[in-house]
């Protein structure tokens, strides 16, 4: 199962691309000296070829553009492969993100990777089984209909011999367009789909033999460091080169206002990154952590914009009799990968090769061949895991810089981050501050809603995140910001006859911002599900029962039945206050996704302020499930990240710099805070597969600060939950 | 320039750096190939390059190669292979305790030596003993287990 290629031909003679295997478990995958950024093979979305070649030995390998970031997509997609193809998931490897080799399907985000990227291999799959079944069949001189795809085989369903996928198709291509109408594979006969299946990677990472970007090396490769300028938006003023002259074969590339050192030694470029003698200028520009609020408030705004408006919510609660009012801030996060972003570069001889953990290799080819002034046929972007991405950390900074190195001295270059240009200078998950208001009708159900949003607004059709290399180097680029898609989910997830949701787009942001993890949805159904919260203790009324009150759609009330019935949900008026508490939420993805409902019990300690989360309850609709085990993982995952982001994550900056610049300064969750999760997965064969990556991320704030209300009577509007907060609340 | 001897993995490496107080992660990363151990922070915050030193486990991002001359290393590819894994990483795979994995080489060098001290480790031993050890991607509650598993625990 740890089977990863490491070596490869193209065959020109017949024109498939196809894979030898080595068992080996050296993880040297996609280690291609040569940076032929365009091998020949077809990259067509629209070609059989552009996902699948089959070898003459009978294996498959698929040529994946969505890429496995540690959520399992290395066996999930597979999985859906080897069923519609009809063999064993032992027999196929899988080529990820590699833009000479992989069709350009978008980038690993969104929660897309099995729900778009998969789903299209399915298809490609299915099709090439048909065709499979078809030459089988002429050759047989029978009709296609009596012959089934079985084991890497065509065989006749009435028995005998079968002819090996190998035989009818080895190292040949199918020339085929992938048919939208393929048949599936019903989810009755499913004998790979639907297992918890191991991940082929997991063996050789714990064992250490795993190969990441930081450690892939190529020949003639040297160390490179980057300075970034002590604030934010300065102009170098001095460099002195003599000041590393001591330091063994360290060298100095300057472009501008970017500044790097190499040497052959990657500690000799850390010691000149840390001895070189230079100067900025002194910027004041930022609005520092504690202004981000009122700035909010303040703009400049880009525009304003109803995302829903259905009756007359602004006339329904002048009129009502119960009205509440309640303001949510989300701070400015980071990504925290815990390896600092790290890429190798090779630009010469008007060709450059790329490897980089980025989630979007196509898409950053475009950019990076902008940046080094080369077309994009000149350009190969090979992806290679990273340390955990939750969205755009500094991976594309940092292979800029290695890039922009590279060219400065015609060799390989090898750029990691140190933790201070991590948690210094990756794109930050933007602010986002909620202004809610609601009221309750006669009947004790929401009568009327109104969500009002500050967001930094996104630029329209930004062809890519300005990157920091070549902003210091004076490299033009489009100017904007990117947030991801950070307005959904604003509005009640209930029936409520007037609601009104607004957003004040605002026109750019404290940080640079990139898509962090669920985008915008967190803060968003913590806002939401935490005043729905409020709307229900005003009313008197159990939480679980006021919010299955307002829903009708079935998949919805499923998962909440089952999260309250996981966690043992006793019903309730109103807050129990005895210090131990339980809350619920619920959220339907994106208004369109996957369904999740999350209860949570935890401890308030009216001494230290400290919350303590016990157990945590998720109930789980995402469609068909691809593989169970990788999805427990994910969820695990979105829930301790997200408790991670919401009872300790705020990143501290001044005027000019972030100062939160390591983990002392930035804590993140540890082991001894980790709650019991108990998770109940709906699977639901018949219905797409929906993505899972970032779903069960979004309930969990509201579900902790409901269940901190339960416990303490104190509504938590504010993240992080500090202690110094909750003692404040207390006060 | 300074010469030391290393212990490493049972074999005795003689190692040459131009600066003695170079971190003995480097070393094992660059010289020795041994890339199991993963730079993190650099702070001995975070527990991803965390090697045993005569069996204790030590931040290798700040321990000076200096430090560790003529002592015992271990790192994570001394302790098992793809295909002889050390029973803790057996667990580790039985338990799929990873996401990204970038810093299960960490979890498991801290895991494999609390299990030598305290085979039976119990569920809070082993939250106590990782919690210098960071993980992003909440791969916690899988890695505990994996540890209880592997001290022949259930874990609650």
């Amino acid at each position: 199962m740890n089977a990863r290629p490491s070596r490869r031909e193209f065959l020109q003679a017949t024109g498939a691309l196809v894979v030898s295997l080595s068992f080996a478990g050296d993880g040297a995958a996609q280690r291609l000296p040569a940076s032929d950024a365009a091998l020949g093979k077809t990259l067509d979305l629209n070609d059989v070829d552009g996902f699948i070649a089959v070898g003459a030995d009978g294996r498959v390998t698929i040529f994946c553009g969505k890429v496995d970031l540690g959520q399992g997509l290395r066996i999930a997609i597979p999985q859906m492969a080897a069923e519609e193809l009809g063999i064993g998931v032992d027999r196929i490897v899988m080529l990820e993100g590699d833009t000479a080799l992989t069709p350009d399907q978008g980038p690993t985000a969104g929660s897309s990777g099995i729900m778009r990227g998969g789903v299209q291999i399915r298809q490609a799959a299915a099709t090439a089984r048909e065709a499979l079944v078809r030459l089988a069949a002429g050759r047989a001189g029978r009709p296609a209909s009596e012959f089934i795809a079985i084991d890497g085989e065509i065989r006749p369903k009435s028995g005998g011999q079968g002819i090996r996928f190998g035989e009818l198709v080895g190292d040949k291509r199918f020339g085929l367009k992938v048919d939208p109408k393929a048949p599936l594979r019903s989810p009755d006969t499913y004998t790979v789909v639907g297992k918890p299946l191991p991940r082929p990677d997991v063996p050789a990472k714990v064992t250490g033999r795993h190969v990441f970007i930081h450690d892939f090396k190529v020949d003639r490769m040297l160390h490179g460091r980057v300075l970034r300028p002590t604030s934010v938006g300065a102009k170098l003023v001095d460099v002195d080169e003599s000041s590393i002259k001591d330091i063994k074969g360290a060298r100095l590339v300057r472009v501008n206002d970017f500044v790097g050192v190499l040497a052959d030694d990657e500690w000799a470029a850390i010691s000149a990154a840390k001895k070189l003698k230079l100067s900025w200028s002194d910027e004041r520009a930022l609005v520092g952590r504690d202004g981000v609020r009122v700035w909010m408030r303040a703009g400049p705004f880009e525009s304003d914009e109803f995302l829903v408006r259905q009756g007359d919510s602004r006339q329904a609660l002048a009129g009502a009799a119960k009205r509440l009012r309640g303001e949510y801030y989300w701070p400015m996060q980071t990504h925290g990968s815990m390896g600092p972003s790290c890429a190798v570069a090779d630009v010469r001889d008007g060709k450059a090769t790329i490897w980089s953990a980025s989630q979007a290799t196509h898409r950053f080819r475009v950019t990076i061949a902008r940046v080094l002034g080369l077309p994009n046929e000149a350009v190969r972007v090979v992806y290679l895991d990273g340390s955990g991405c939750y969205g755009m950390n500094g991976h594309d900074d940092a292979a800029a810089d290695a890039a922009l190195l590279s060219r400065a001295v015609g060799r390989p270059v090898r750029v990691q981050w140190m933790r201070e240009d991590e948690h210094g200078w990756d794109p930050k998950g933007p602010p986002q501050l909620l202004a809610l208001e609601g009221a309750l009708g006669d009947d004790g159900r929401i009568a009327a809603w109104r969500t009002e949003m500050w967001l930094p607004k996104a630029t329209a059709s930004l062809p890519n995140m300005p990157l920091l290399g070549p902003e210091a180097a004076g490299i033009a680029q489009t100017p904007g910001i990117t947030t991801g898609l950070i307005s959904q989910n604003g509005n009640p997830p209930y029936a409520v006859a007037n609601q009104e949701v607004l957003v004040h787009w605002i026109r750019t942001a404290p940080l640079r911002p990139s898509n962090l993890r669920a985008p915008g949805k967190i803060a968003n159904c913590f806002a939401v599900e935490s005043f729905t919260d409020e709307l229900a203790a005003a009313a008197g009324r159990d939480p679980l029962e006021f919010r299955m009150q307002g829903l009708t759609d079935p998949r919805g009330i499923e998962v909440l039945r089952r999260a309250a019935a996981l966690i043992g949900w006793q019903a309730r008026p109103a807050w129990a206050k005895r210090g131990t508490g339980r809350g619920i939420a619920y959220i339907h993805y994106k208004n369109n996704e996957s369904y999740v409902a999350m209860a949570m019990e935890a401890e308030v300690e009216r001494s230290s302020g400290a919350i303590r989360v016990r157990r945590v309850a998720c109930a789980h609709d995402c469609g068909l499930v691809i593989n169970p085990d990788a999805l427990r993982a994910q969820i695990e995952g979105n829930i301790l990240q997200t408790l991670s982001r919401t009872l300790f994550e705020e990143v501290a900056f001044d005027r000019s710099r972030v100062t939160s610049v390591d983990w002392a300064s930035y804590p993140i969750l540890t082991f001894p805070d980790v709650p019991e999760i108990l998770i109940d997965l709906v699977d639901r064969p018949r219905e797409p597969p929906l993505g899972a990556g970032e779903a069960a991320a979004t309930p969990v704030p509201a579900a902790l600060a409901n269940a901190v209300f339960d416990a303490a009577g104190i509504r938590l509007r504010t993240v992080p939950f500090t202690r110094q907060r909750v003692l404040a609340a207390l006060a | 320039m300074p010469r030391f001897v290393l212990h490493v993995n049972g074999d005795a490496k003689s190692v040459e750096v131009a600066d003695a107080d170079e971190p003995l992660l480097y070393v094992l990363r660059n010289a020795l190939g041994l890339t199991g151990a993963k730079f993190g922070c650099g702070l001995g915050q975070c527990g991803a390059c965390t090697v045993l030193l005569d069996g204790e486990p030590v931040r290798s991002c700040i321990v000076p190669v200096a430090r560790a001359a003529d002592r015992k290393v271990t790192t994570v590819e001394g302790l098992g292979t793809v295909d002889k894994p050390h029973p803790l990483q057996v667990a580790f795979i039985a338990e799929q305790a990873s996401q990204c994995g970038y810093c299960v080489p960490g979890m498991v060098m801290t895991g494999a030596a609390l299990l030598v001290k305290k085979p039976k480790a119990t569920l809070q031993e082993a939250k106590d003993a990782l919690a210098g050890n960071l993980c992003r991607c909440g791969a916690h509650q899988r890695i505990l287990r994996a540890v209880m598993r592997a001290a022949g625990r259930t874990a609650t």
